[in-house]
């Protein structure tokens, strides 16, 4: 685990071990689905009821991915290149068996790093434009500038990390992984959100949860009007002031397993306010939904 | 799409027309169909630089007299400058339908405009004593050349990519938009503006002329109409995000501030870049590292957000 231990350093968390693809053959579909962190939440039809475990696993684990050296990094210039041949490049790098890649130079170029299918740890010294790193289903990110609109948009797995600010509809669409804001973001932050987690340290703008309908929500400061607004289920949960709520969005008990999680998900990201997480208001769907999850099959067959 | 930019330069002069050419080819895949510009240089006390087309880009290829027509539009165009008394100091063309005059006028500039703009394909593109508003269709780098735009030395800059959606692609349509009859006053939008009709009429009744069918025109209108009622440049903007329905960022320049105002829904994009002697702003962060390529602290303005900066 010698290369862990380089990453974590690198990253400045720690990120957990992977499966290869020999250790998944014998796994059941269930099982699969699971170590994806798609069942992690369990549903019970009312939304407002929403379980977890302090000690689940979280969504870092990427089942599929093929042995990655970390030790072996390399450095990429994108000065004077278009966004088209960074990416290339950087899975040329990834196939050659580089683990860790630092992209020097990026000046706000749009759409860096989508589409990345594996682990890999990918730091960004300088910030990125639009869509940067959308698609990715593995890697760890670390950002040292600023992302523009849409980051991490439709990620399924891995981490993100940005020093920071962030644009508007940052993680939308997010279906697992964690991304992580450590300055402000702009509006719809999370927007159709169907899993992962989203930790923003300062501040989120209007229609931030808009339509969010899985995973949870951090925000350490305050948040923009209409807060939650449509949201089928999930969580969100807010440190500072809220201006005002969308419909369907209501506030929920705090209980001691949130405290725990919040916790334990703002201090593996060094975010963990001073005066603890007691404050904060915890946000869920107040409707009433049809649970699909629960449906028998033949009930399913009706409705899709 | 569209995409926006502006540049202040605190305190001093800079090279704000190549600074934002650059801008503005970054830009360039927000909107490829017109380039436009606004810069100000040094306010020129005493004398007016009028900028002006005699026809559309488009219109030189049509018809055999075409050249004819432009040359008896621009002949008028003086004749009518002396009917008002105004002095002609120095003339350009940079096309053959693009004219820019330095004035000297004492009288009312507001009557000398209406009645240049009576003349047949003309519109006056802007007036003032700073600023000067080159807009013409093809990327930042055509217009910048054929307008000699990047000696231009000034204090600040707005400046615009067009992606046509609601009206032409033709220069009458292009941004930025001057505040007629307000002098330095310019406009550059990003969105789109859905009670454009409903404000068109309004305006129309108080007498407001609108060259375009483009809803940007309007925040144009929009704006000079409440600078004439006595409103800062801050109370316009605080009251278009009431009044102006839709989806919108855009920035107003004058002749020491300029501002920006963003929509209800914060649908539009702009990043800010601010330190003591520069601001920088645009649709993409890509426009701000053309010009400032080391490592910055950048922002996004949330929604209903107002802001106006000192040139």
């Amino acid at each position: 685990m010698e290369s862990m231990s380089v990453m974590a350093s690198d990253m400045g968390y720690d990120p957990r071990a992977g499966k290869t693809r020999d250790e998944i053959e014998g796994t059941t579909q269930e099982d699969r689905a699971r170590d994806l962190g798609m069942m992690s939440e369990q549903l019970k039809n009312r939304s407002m009821e929403v379980f977890f475990e302090v000690g689940e696993e979280e969504n870092l684990i990427y089942p599929y991915a093929d042995k990655v050296d970390f030790n072996k990094r390399t450095e990429l210039d994108c000065e004077g290149k278009p966004t088209t041949q960074v990416n290339k490049d950087i899975r040329a790098l990834m196939e050659e068996g580089y683990g860790t890649i630092v992209l020097k130079n990026p000046r706000g170029m749009h759409s860096v790093g989508v589409g990345i299918l594996n682990k890999l740890n990918l730091i960004i010294e300088g910030s990125i434009g639009y869509f940067g790193v959308g698609l990715i289903d593995g890697p760890n990110v670390r950002i040292k500038g600023r992302v523009g609109w849409s980051c991490a948009e439709n990620m399924m797995s891995g981490t993100v990390l940005i020093e920071k600010n962030a644009g508007s509809t940052f993680g939308a669409a997010m279906r697992g992984g964690d991304l992580v804001c450590r300055g402000s973001v702009g509006s719809r932050t999370g927007i159709d959100q169907k899993g992962g987690t989203i930790i923003v340290g300062g501040d989120t703008g209007a229609f931030s949860g808009f339509m969010m309908q899985r995973g949870r929500m951090i925000v350490c400061g305050n948040a923009g009007k209409n807060l939650g607004d449509s949201m089928y289920d999930g969580t969100i949960y807010v440190g500072g002031e809220v201006q005002d709520y969308g419909v369907d969005a209501v506030q929920a008990e705090m209980t001691d397993l949130d405290k725990a999680w919040l916790t334990r998900k703002l201090t593996q990201y060094d975010l963990l306010p001073e005066k603890g997480v007691d404050h904060f208001t915890k946000i869920v769907a107040g409707k009433m939904l049809w649970n699909y999850d629960n449906l028998e099959p033949n009930e399913k067959k009706l409705i899709l | 799409m569209c995409g926006i930019a502006g540049l202040i330069h605190r305190g001093k002069s800079s090279d704000v027309g190549s600074e934002m050419t650059s801008m503005l080819t970054a830009l360039k895949h927000r909107g490829p169909d017109s380039t436009g510009f606004a810069v100000y240089g040094e306010p020129n006390a005493g004398d007016y630089i009028m900028r002006l087309k005699v026809a559309e880009q488009e219109d030189m290829a049509s018809g055999y007299d075409m050249q004819d027509k432009i040359d008896a539009r621009v002949a008028m165009v003086e004749k009518r400058l002396a009917e008002h008394k105004a002095s002609i100091k120095a003339k350009d063309a940079a096309t053959p339908y693009a004219m820019r005059y330095v004035i000297t006028h004492d009288g009312d500039t507001e009557a000398m405009a209406r009645y240049i703009e009576d003349i047949e394909g003309t519109e006056i593109l802007s007036l003032g004593n700073s600023l000067e508003l080159i807009k013409d269709l093809g990327d930042a780098n055509v217009v910048a050349d054929n307008y000699g735009l990047r000696d231009f030395k000034g204090t600040h800059s707005i400046g615009h990519t067009r992606m046509a959606t609601e009206s032409d692609v033709d220069i009458r349509s292009a941004h930025p938009y001057w505040a007629f009859p307000y002098n330095d006053v310019s406009v550059v939008h990003n969105g789109q503006i859905t009670n454009y009709w409903l404000k068109r009429r309004q305006m129309e009744h108080k007498g407001h002329r609108f060259m375009s069918s483009c809803d940007s025109e309007l925040l144009a209108v929009y704006t000079a109409d409440n600078l004439a009622n006595g409103a800062t440049l801050e109370d316009s903007l605080k009251a278009s995000i009431e009044e102006i329905d839709g989806v919108f960022t855009y920035l107003v320049a004058t002749r020491d501030e300029l501002g920006m105002a963003k929509d209800t829904m914060a649908a539009k994009p702009l990043v800010l870049y601010e330190s003591d002697d520069m601001i920088a702003m645009a649709s993409e962060e890509v426009a701000i590292r053309a010009i400032l390529p080391q490592e910055i602290d950048t922002t996004d303005p949330y929604d209903e957000e107002i802001r106006v900066w000192k040139a």
